[in-house]
Order: C-alpha cells, then structure tokens, then sequence
C-alpha cells in the first residue's frame, strides 16, 4: 500500500501568474513522457520483472507521484490568480469552459491522458530500454520548459526534476546490465 | 528583514501567531521542513542506489544513519506543525489534525 505525505519532494515557489507557463508545464503532468505515465509505466511492469530489479521499479514508479505532485503544484499555482481572459489569451480557453481551473491529465496541446502512451512487453529487456527513453525524453522536456521561461524560482524546481530524470536513467542501465549478468549465468549451466 | 517578509508571503501570507510561535505555513515552517526534504533527499537518492548496488556497506550504513536522523527530525517536526502521514504513521493532537490545511500546494 500507499502512505501519503503532507509534504513536497522539494520545494515548489513561483514568482508570478504565469497560465502560459502552466500550460506547457501540463506537457510533464498529462503526457507522454510525463509524470503520470511514467508513475503508471513502472508500477505496471513491476509486476512481471525479475525479482533483482522489482524493488527499482517499485521505487523510482513512487517518485514518480511525488514529481506528479510538484507539477501539480507548479500549475495550480501559476493559474490560481488567472481570470478567464488572461486563461484565454494563454491558450487555455478551451480548458476553462470544460474544467474552470481544475487540473485535468492532458498534455499541453490538450489531448487528455492515454495509456496508449506506456507499454508492458513482458520482456524485462524491452521494458528497461522503454523505462530508459522515457527518462531520457522527460529529461530533454524538462530541458525546452526551462528554457521557455524566465521565472528563477519554476526554473529551480524543473533543474530539480530534470536532473532526477538523469538519476533514474543511470538506475535503470544498471538494471539492465544486472539482468544481462544473470542471463549470463544461466548460460553456463 | 526582507528576506523574512518575502518568505512570508511565498508561503500563502501566513503571518507567525502573536506570541511567537511558529505555525504551518509561515517561514519557520517552511525552513523546517526544508530540513527535513534535504535528508529525504539523500535517503530516496541512497534508496534507488542501493536497489542496485545492494552490497555497498558504506551506502548501507549511511542509509540507516540517516534513517534515524529523518526520524528524529519528523519527530520534532511534528510536534510543531502537526502530523505528515496518517492511517497511524503520525500520532495526532485533539481535535483531529491531519485535515487541516496547509496542504503541500497551498504553502
């Protein structure tokens, strides 16, 4: 099971109503290669991977809501002083008529959550080398967020992000070549 | 005095109690739990690394050193701002504390 903590993973601050910056920021919350499909990604495979790297998946799939939460947070910060017309004038228009200022698992084009977006081959090879491009392809979105904008503060919670992306990238080649050895192993009898 | 002011209002314009306590929300707390994110840090980074490295002592002992500082720290923090987790992970004062805001987006 789950148990909830009332407290962020790190610190979330914005200097600034920003809802252009909310809606690119919906990119890591409702993407593809957002927060919520790589939550999703690993706690699914976690099922059917060897037992040496289930506790990897287990973990890094946990840290992943907890990143949830801080875009969560980012948005819901950036928007909450919004009114319509200045919602409107930052493409979130056709947000506001279906949820007002909830949030809503949809990326930043709008297309909402699909879980077309992660897969689980039963091949634990298959499933580290997606867990990998994933992380990798979060990292290089964290990187274009950061560059759209010249808040200091969203910046240093997205570079805390960003660089967690590179952390679970190198966790997961590890996975992969401690898979490798015991195939290895296994050969020799 | 600027810096004090500016945290401040980052943390939702909550303004510390007259008699000087520190309450949810406002700097202090803000700067406590900012201690307790930086060990939480190191012990989610030492997790995922020990996941992988399971026979590395020194991360181990380092892993379970921090452990009980992050115990001693939440502990104290609690006590003060009321409880982080619940179903029985966190004791609770009367009335009933955990529903009370601040929530983790509203700080």
């Amino acid at each position: 099971m789950w148990i909830y903590e009332k407290k962020l993973q790190y610190p979330v601050r914005v200097s600034k109503c920003d809802p252009r910056m909310a809606r690119f920021l919906l990119e890591q919350y409702g993407g593809a290669d957002g927060e919520l499909s790589a939550a999703l990604r690993y706690l699914n495979q976690r099922y059917t991977i060897p037992d040496k790297v289930v506790g990897l998946l287990n973990d890094i799939g946990t840290e992943e809501f907890a990143h949830l939460e801080m875009i969560a947070t980012m948005v819901y910060k950036l928007t909450k002083d919004a009114t319509p017309e200045q919602l409107e004038a930052a493409g979130l228009g056709p947000h506001f008529v279906n949820h007002d200022k909830a949030l809503f698992y949809e990326n930043a084009g709008g297309s909402p959550w699909t879980a077309t977006y992660i897969q689980a081959k039963g091949d634990p090879i298959a499933d580290l080398f997606e867990d990998i491009a994933a992380e990798e392809k979060a990292r290089a979105t964290y990187q274009w967020l950061i560059d759209y904008t010249d808040d200091v503060d969203i910046q240093d919670s997205l570079k805390f992000l960003r660089e967690r992306e590179i952390v679970h990238s190198m966790r997961f080649k590890e996975a992969v070549e401690i898979l490798k050895a015991e195939q290895g192993k296994k050969k020799v009898f | 005095m600027e810096e004090n002011k500016e945290a401040n209002e980052s943390a939702g314009n909550r303004e510390p109690e007259r008699d000087g306590h520190s309450v949810a929300g406002d700097a202090a707390y803000v700067a406590e739990l900012e201690q307790l994110q930086k060990v939480d840090f190191a012990l989610v980074e030492l997790t995922l690394y020990l996941d992988t490295h399971p026979n590395d002592m020194h991360a181990l002992q380092q892993f379970n050193q921090l452990a009980q500082r992050r115990a001693h720290l939440a502990h104290s923090f609690e006590i003060k701002y009321g409880p982080l987790m619940q179903f029985g992970h966190s004791y609770s004062r009367y009335p009933w504390q955990w529903y009370q805001p601040p929530w983790p987006w509203q700080v």
